[in-house]
């Protein structure tokens, strides 16, 4: 199936992608130039990374999967998630991290609280990146064995088909691997750009030839269920909408607990931001990040909704459906199959689809040998840039929040570098061994994401307070946080999703109420962790002592000089970027209502 | 720093449309039923090639300034 082209193309971008770390490898002298490319990028630069840095291939596979499960309704995390996020955090909150100049997220809460909401943050950001950079790794060598990608070469050469897992799975993390211990966050930052180009590069020709043989957005619009095709039809119930989740649950679960929770407070992210040139470059990261952002729907979501629009298709020599070729799926999108080939049915009766395999599926059906090579290595690319993302957040979290903090306070500059190196390699053996924990729990993905959302859920309460109210303090930033993950815990273990068995999904505590799609439990969960985060902050922080004012200059909004954009160009003011981002998202919203 | 990022995504992309253009004017036609007749190899890579081009131009403009 893959052809001597398509290898090629992809050894060539593993050649890169070294090659790259290489050149950087001479200008990495000190640990700022390690851990934040010595505060050097420029803006235009450090905001592609931002975006290509959260543009993990989980992204590229779930948003079409999402497509083709829920239809373009799955636009809202863009336009109702991301981009409001994305624009508050460059205008409002990158004075504070940059002016700061913390060089992480937990060295932020340092300087604004105290040492023990530093810890609590860096520990769990450390654990959860970890594990996020794992579940990437698995996610990856599972979609190469589903793919067949490495089938030919390994037949060629003798070796069992059962080490193509295992060799996918070392073989990227050797690879990130390689260009982080040479150029750090440079090498990371400017192959996340490359992935940027490479995945616009794979999808824009699959979405064109995609819309091309359905007859474009109308013809979409003709053959799919009009839920398919329009954002916000039926969204003033729960019940009229696919998604299961009313307007308001959305845009305060979704639109403002999570979205904010995460694009604000994120070191992954926030970290491409911090090592931008100026202050106003760092303010304009987020902003020149959103308006591919903006776009990136028509890019990842519309090959899902492709995927089902096509009729049934005669999928046995496409991606896991061998034993599938039976049971006819949906367009693209095959059934799930269990171990034995039997089509898996849920507690109906029905079948149930495996949604993932829509975007991989699009990109075999549609690309002939050549093209498909730079499709799968635009993939790839995104898994792994997914990874360096979280490894380089790791790296710089254990050296100046773990260990410079708890375990050597005063070593040289030059050994923060060694340990940095050191950081990365236990890292990524850290990553490889939660990747193979996932082989073994099949639940684990859940538990992690569920995990993920416990402790980001109340994050953005803390960081708010923090940067806009003088009064916080760090025993009301530390209680807030703690009592804001319990209530996300307690929320989850009182309820469930509709259909939902108590377990995983909720409800092991006891059944206090059903919702009607596991959508709704998260966005809800969100908004009860984020309103207790909130509240019991305000209330401790009221309790106890305040700082004292001259700690805060700089950190918080009321005793900090607004930043000035004399002698700037109307391109690179901040305000102007978010006006002209916002007004385009709400006619995107518009238009596809 | 000291490597201006638009050299080797110059470099990249205008090798993977040489790349692509190559293999679009050497292939079977044929193959290109699945992409509904295009010759897509030789047309993307054309673009390709094109983009690589003008990152490559971008990146030494920078790099003499």
């Amino acid at each position: 199936m893959l052809r001597t082209i398509d290898w090629t193309i992809m050894i060539v971008y593993f050649v890169f992608v070294l090659g790259i770390g290489a050149v950087l490898k001479r200008y990495v002298k000190t640990s700022t130039d390690f851990f934040l490319a010595g505060r050097s990028i420029p803006a235009w630069v450090a905001g592609l990374a931002f975006l290509s840095a959260n543009l993990g291939a989980q992204e590229v596979i779930g948003m079409g999967a999402s497509g083709a499960k829920y239809g373009i309704a799955t636009s809202h995390f863009y336009w109702i998630g991301a981009i409001p996020a994305m624009v508050f955090v460059g205008v409002f909150m990158m004075p504070f991290y940059y002016g700061s100049r913390a060089r992480s997220v937990p060295e932020y809460l340092r300087l604004r609280f105290d040492e023990k909401t530093r810890g609590l943050n860096a520990v769990s950001f450390a654990i959860m990146t970890l594990f996020s950079s794992g579940i990437s790794m698995y996610a990856m060598a599972k979609l190469i064995q589903i793919l067949h990608i490495f089938d030919a070469p390994f037949a060629w050469l003798g070796l069992p088909q059962a080490w193509i897992f295992h060799f996918s799975l070392v073989l990227s993390a050797l690879v990130v691997l390689g260009y982080i211990l040479l150029g750090g966050l440079t090498s990371a930052i400017y192959n996340e750009v490359v992935q940027f180009f490479l995945i616009v590069a794979g999808f824009l020709p699959l979405v064109y030839l995609g819309l091309k043989n359905v007859g474009g957005w109308t013809g979409l619009q003709a053959t799919l269920n009009p839920a398919y095709t329009h954002s916000w039809l039926g969204m003033g119930s729960a019940h009229t909408n696919r998604l299961g989740v009313e307007w308001f649950g959305l845009t305060m679960g979704l639109g403002f607990v999570l979205s904010f929770g995460y694009w604000c407070t994120d070191f992954l992210v926030i970290q491409r931001a911090m090592a931008a040139n100026s202050m106003n470059a760092a303010r304009c990261t987020p902003l020149i990040a959103a308006f591919p952002k903006m776009l990136f729907p028509l890019l990842v979501i519309l090959p899902g909704l492709i995927a089902i629009a096509l009729p049934a298709q005669n999928l046995a020599n496409l991606a896991g459906t061998h034993a599938a070729a039976t049971v006819p799926g949906e367009g693209l999108v095959p059934v799930k199959i269990d171990a034995s080939g039997q089509a898996i049915r849920n507690q109906d009766g029905a079948v149930q689809l495996d949604y993932d395999l829509a975007t991989p599926n699009m990109l075999l059906h549609y690309f002939p040998t050549g093209i498909l090579g730079l499709g799968l290595t635009a993939l790839l690319a995104s898994f792994m840039s997914g990874m360096a993302g979280n490894v380089t957040a790791f790296n710089s979290v254990w050296t100046y929040d773990i260990y410079q903090s708890y375990i050597n306070k005063t070593a040289s500059d030059a050994h923060y570098l060694w340990m940095g190196r050191m950081a990365t390699i236990f890292g990524i053996a850290l990553s490889i061994a939660a990747a193979y924990m996932a082989t073994r729990f099949n639940n684990i993905m859940d538990m992690l994401q569920l995990v993920f959302a416990f402790v980001n859920a109340p994050l953005f309460a803390t960081f708010l307070l923090g940067m806009f109210w003088k009064r916080t303090t760090g025993h009301g930033a530390f209680t807030g946080l703690l009592s804001g993950t319990v209530a996300a815990a307690l929320h989850q273990g009182l309820t469930l999703p509709q259909g939902g068995i108590p377990g995983v999904k909720g409800g092991w505590l006891a059944l206090m109420h059903v919702y009607p799609s596991e959508m709704a439990q998260n966005f809800w969960t969100a908004i009860y962790a984020w309103t207790t985060c909130f509240l019991i902050t305000i209330i401790v922080s009221l309790l106890t002592r305040p700082h004292e004012e001259k700690e805060l200059v700089g950190l918080v909004y009321s005793l900090t000089e607004r930043p000035t954009q004399h002698g700037l160009r109307w391109y690179q003011r901040p305000a102007v970027l978010a006006i002209v981002v916002l007004a385009a998202t709400a006619l995107l919203n518009i238009i596809f209502r | 720093m000291g490597l201006d990022i638009r050299l080797p995504i110059g470099f990249l992309f205008s090798i993977f449309g040489l790349l692509l253009i190559a293999y679009g004017a050497l292939s079977d036609p044929a193959i290109y039923q699945r992409s509904l007749g295009i010759n897509i190899n030789l047309e993307w890579g054309i673009v390709m090639l094109v983009f690589g081009a003008i990152m490559l131009a971008l990146g030494r403009r920078g790099t003499k300034l």
